[in-house]
């Protein structure tokens, strides 16, 4: 079952000039070039993102700040959120999705390898446009450049009388585009998982990390498509002369709510799935136990997808629903919590009567576990409609999903750089960086976040660019943006790893880690055609049958 | 019965510590840095409403749960990873393989939906409270409309108009008179935010959204829009003023007035009249009659100018009329680029408007 039997000639020839190798970049429909393509154009974003929101930490150091104008202040938040969720955090996780589901399942590439470079590409466009913005968003009147609406865009804010220019045209054409790049990525997703698996991979012999990925996404199919409809229908607003968000013509700005939040709150479990699979592998590899409850890891997975689709009003406690809707989407909300107990307790299962060896990978994977914990707790608190006329919109939800993204999905992928990087690459990453960048980035993660609730409680709203002297609010803000740079600091280490094992790690080998799945049975970067002859699988663990045939698996799932 | 109470004792005692904890947190940040003369913390633990207080009460029973919780996986975690850690002079043999169980499962399933359904009454509880309390004969009712970026009041039984400074009066709990107010936009969403009075509800264009208040103390109270609204959401600020009932009652009397008309201050009200203010600016019993700005009928009797960003001081309004940007940068208010001598006579009539 293993790439030695067969040597197939690699795409790569040495001394090829630049140009050649671009085009084979540019050209490729390889599922793991497009994953790497993926990863590197997320990368890029997350160190703009992270310019965006050291500009935002500056401006609110201190009370009455003047870093930067309001307008600025505006733009940057507008563009970090939405470069954030739009062009990190989708990408990045498409990325690895895209590397290794063909190379989990035993297939030789996605189903659609051009769809699938189609979609990568609406991807990378969508991000160009939005900040192209920066140039070209003034358009005929001059008003603005970047747009200054929020991430979520609420109506009327969007309308011709309130956004003049192009700014919000940028912000909903980048935004669409990109959505049909994940929409297209999602298909080839599911095709792929339903159609490709190799002999004796059943369903319930499929890695958790393709499982979840299936889940996710079903999601996408269900929760982007109205994000398109709706930024179609602003697009009609602004240019046809169509009255859906324009509230200055009877339109309605709550149904603009709903659109983008039947989106929003599903993107949520869109993001954190592919992360809940992250920890299904790699908790059990640096435990070497198997995983805790397979068979309910994957229920609790369907069960989120489809739960969480009926959750998104609770962004819009505060938009005066009645208190039967308030509490309908209460009960919802707090129900999630339920099946995300759920895989919190069996990672513990998990790790339980294992054996757990703290390499940087599984430092990444135990922030998250506690990291996570918190922001769900918290989440219980939000879920709370009347907790929540208090709580939302102010910094206490700002920390809150900061919580759930960096110390949850970042934390996450951040383990998953740290466990594939060798087999993508062929080095392993520096572990002695990784533990200096674990422990700074959880020191600032901690001062940062932590610390972020309280101006909530204090009454801070989010979304202000200065504010008055209140006590308490300065001294906390100030903390809040050192634990930032130290952050910042953080990502550097990591970035400066990536570069420096990229030509100096040691040689990784098939199987650094003593793993169980597919992709570690093959050379590390693995050849073009992923697998020479087509493995045959038994278990959930094929790689431990390989390396015990006295005791497998198979003899007891 | 008496596992029952030890188990209640068990609660409050959790309730307790936790309370304690957040209590400690919260004042160690506000004696962090608090100014000599401290203007109003809107804490959300500091409820001095009916709606607040019974939010209050959820919250900290909300965070007795999720904080047990917390303790409970904590130590779990802690426990586990510290305990199966692969100590030094590891056999290298790979731990007994367990694909899970059925029980625990079950359990974890269980006991989490029990705590939701638990949590999600007491939610209901408060929000049927809230929300469909109804309005005694008693209310005074106020109609609030969100401007970019400042905040008009209008008391439709009284026949008051006044903006960015909210006076109600204080409900004494024997005889509550309690303020409904009704909820509306100009132009893009607000949200109305006095956290020790209530929690937020949002303006928004087209729609009427109703909350209510009823001080029990007489004060000022602070908060702000909490709804980005374009460029200047940040200073629009919201100050409630709560009075005994006597000063209300005089508060409105004064706001019933028209506009002084002092002689002496022709030349400012003429430059008043004949320039651009009176398309957004109303005075009542002047040809000012603009809807788009402030009704500047009793400017004076305001504290702050520009929703709260500035004090009420004649410097500040010169500079406001001259200059909005250096005050408020993106507001509105247009810079009116008056000669020296207008703009004095128009300060002067201003700080007439008593």
């Amino acid at each position: 079952m293993s790439s030695d039997a067969m040597a197939i000639p690699s795409a790569e020839t040495a001394g090829q000039p630049w140009v050649q190798a671009l085009h084979e970049w540019v050209t490729t429909v390889d599922h793991k070039r497009l994953g790497i393509l993926y990863i590197v154009y997320a990368l890029i974003f997350l160190v703009i993102g992270g310019v965006e929101a050291a500009i935002i930490r500056i401006q609110l150091m201190r009370p009455n700040n003047d870093f930067v104008s309001p307008q600025v202040f505006n733009r940057m938040f507008t563009m970090h959120g939405t470069t954030m969720i739009f062009f990190v955090a989708i990408p990045v996780l498409f990325g690895f999705a895209n590397y290794l589901i063909p190379l989990m399942i035993g297939a030789r590439d996605m189903a659609f390898p051009r769809l699938n470079a189609f979609s990568f590409w609406l991807t990378a466009l969508g991000g160009l446009l939005l900040y192209f913005s920066f140039i070209g968003g003034s358009g005929l009147y001059g008003a603005g450049n970047a747009p200054d609406v929020g991430w979520w865009a609420y109506a009327p804010l969007t309308a011709r009388a309130f956004s003049p220019g192009h700014s919000s045209d940028y912000w909903t054409i980048a935004v669409l585009v990109a959505g049909f790049g994940t929409v297209g990525a999602s298909i080839n997703i599911i095709s792929t998982v339903l159609c490709m698996r190799c002999p004796g991979m059943t369903l319930g012999r499929m890695p958790l990390l393709a499982w979840l990925n299936l889940v996710m996404s079903g999601m996408v199919l269900i929760a982007v498509t109205p994000l398109s409809a709706a930024q179609i229908m602003l697009l009609v607003d602004r240019y046809l002369g169509g009255h859906f968000f324009d509230t200055q013509a009877g339109g309605s700005a709550t149904l603009w709510m709903h659109f983008f939040w039947i989106f929003g709150h599903p993107e949520v479990y869109i993001l954190i799935l592919p992360c809940f699979a992250f920890m299904s592998e790699i908790i059990p590899v640096f435990s070497r136990k198997p995983i805790f409850g397979y068979p309910v890891m994957v229920g609790a997975s369907v069960c989120i997808a489809f739960v969480s689709m009926s959750v998104w009003a609770h962004h819009m406690f505060t938009v005066g629903m009645s208190a039967y809707v308030n509490s309908f989407f209460t009960i919802t909300t707090l129900a999630v919590g339920v099946p995300t107990g759920i895989k919190i307790f069996n990672w513990i299962g998990t790790i339980w009567g294992g054996k757990i060896q703290f390499k940087v990978p599984m430092l990444f994977c135990i922030g998250f576990l506690f990291q996570f914990l918190i922001a769900g707790l918290t989440g219980v608190m939000l879920g709370s409609a009347a907790f929540a006329s208090q709580l939302s919109l102010s910094y206490f939800v700002v920390a809150h999903f900061h919580y759930v993204i960096v110390g949850g999905i970042l934390f996450a992928l951040f383990a998953a750089f740290y466990y594939w990087y060798p087999k993508m690459i062929g080095r392993m990453l520096s572990e002695s960086l990784g533990k200096i960048h674990f422990w700074l980035f959880l020191i600032g993660f901690h001062m940062t976040f932590d610390l972020m609730h309280i101006p909530g409680l204090l009454g801070m709203p989010r979304r202000i660019y200065t504010y008055e002297p209140r006590p308490g609010w300065g001294p906390l803000n100030l903390l809040v943006s050192i634990g930032a740079f130290i952050q910042a600091i953080a990502v550097l280490v990591f970035v400066w790893n990536l570069i420096l094992s990229y030509f100096k790690g040691p040689e990784a080998g098939n199987d650094p880690w003593d793993a169980w799945t597919l992709e570690w049975s093959m050379s590390s970067p693995p050849p073009v055609y992923n697998f020479a002859s087509i493995p045959t699988v038994a278990s959930r663990r094929p790689l431990w049958d390989l390396k015990h045939p006295e005791d497998p698996d198979s003899l007891y799932e | 019965m008496r596992r029952t109470e030890q188990t209640r004792r068990l609660v409050s005692k959790a309730a307790g510590i936790a309370v304690l904890l957040g209590g400690g947190l919260l004042a160690a940040t506000l004696c962090f840095g608090a100014p000599a003369n401290p203007p109003p913390v809107p804490s959300i633990f500091k409820p001095e409403s009916t709606p607040a207080d019974w939010v209050f009460h959820l919250s900290a029973f909300v965070l007795a749960v999720t904080g047990t919780i917390f303790a409970v996986v904590f130590t779990l975690l802690v426990y586990s990873i510290t305990k199966y850690r692969q100590r030094s002079g590891d056999d290298g043999r790979e731990p007994a393989p367990v694909y899970g169980s059925n029980q625990m499962e079950l359990s974890w399933t269980v006991i989490p939906i029990l705590i939701v359904l638990v949590l999600f009454l007491a939610t209901a509880r408060v929000l049927h409270s809230v929300q469909d309390a109804p309005e005694p004969a008693t209310a005074v009712e106020v109609t609030v409309i969100g401007h970019q970026f400042w905040w008009e009041y209008r008391y439709p039984a009284l026949g008051v108009v006044t903006a960015n400074e909210l006076h109600v009066p204080v409900s004494d709990p024997a005889h509550p008179t309690p303020t409904f107010l009704k909820l509306l936009s100009a132009d893009t969403d607000h949200s109305f935010w006095v956290p020790q009075l209530a929690g937020k509800t949002d303006l928004i264009p087209n729609r009427v959204n109703m909350m209510w208040i009823d001080p029990h103390r007489v004060g000022l109270f602070a908060g702000q829009c909490a709804q980005y609204c374009g460029t200047q959401h940040a200073k629009m600020l919201l100050r409630v003023s709560v009075d005994s009932p006597e000063d209300f009652d005089a508060w409105i009397r004064a706001q019933k007035q028209p506009a002084n008309q002092d002689e002496r201050e022709l030349a400012g009200k003429r430059v008043f009249e004949t320039t651009a203010c009176i398309n957004c600016h109303a005075i009542a019993g002047t040809a000012a009659t603009g809807q788009f700005g402030p009704d500047l009928t009793h400017l004076m009797s305001r504290q702050t100018i520009a929703s709260g960003a500035a004090e009420n001081t004649s410097g500040n309004l010169r500079l406001w009329v001259q200059n909005p940007d250096a005050i408020k940068p993106g507001s509105l208010m247009p810079a009116m680029k008056l000669s020296d001598a207008d703009l004095d006579a128009l300060v002067r009539y201003l700080e007439t408007l008593r």
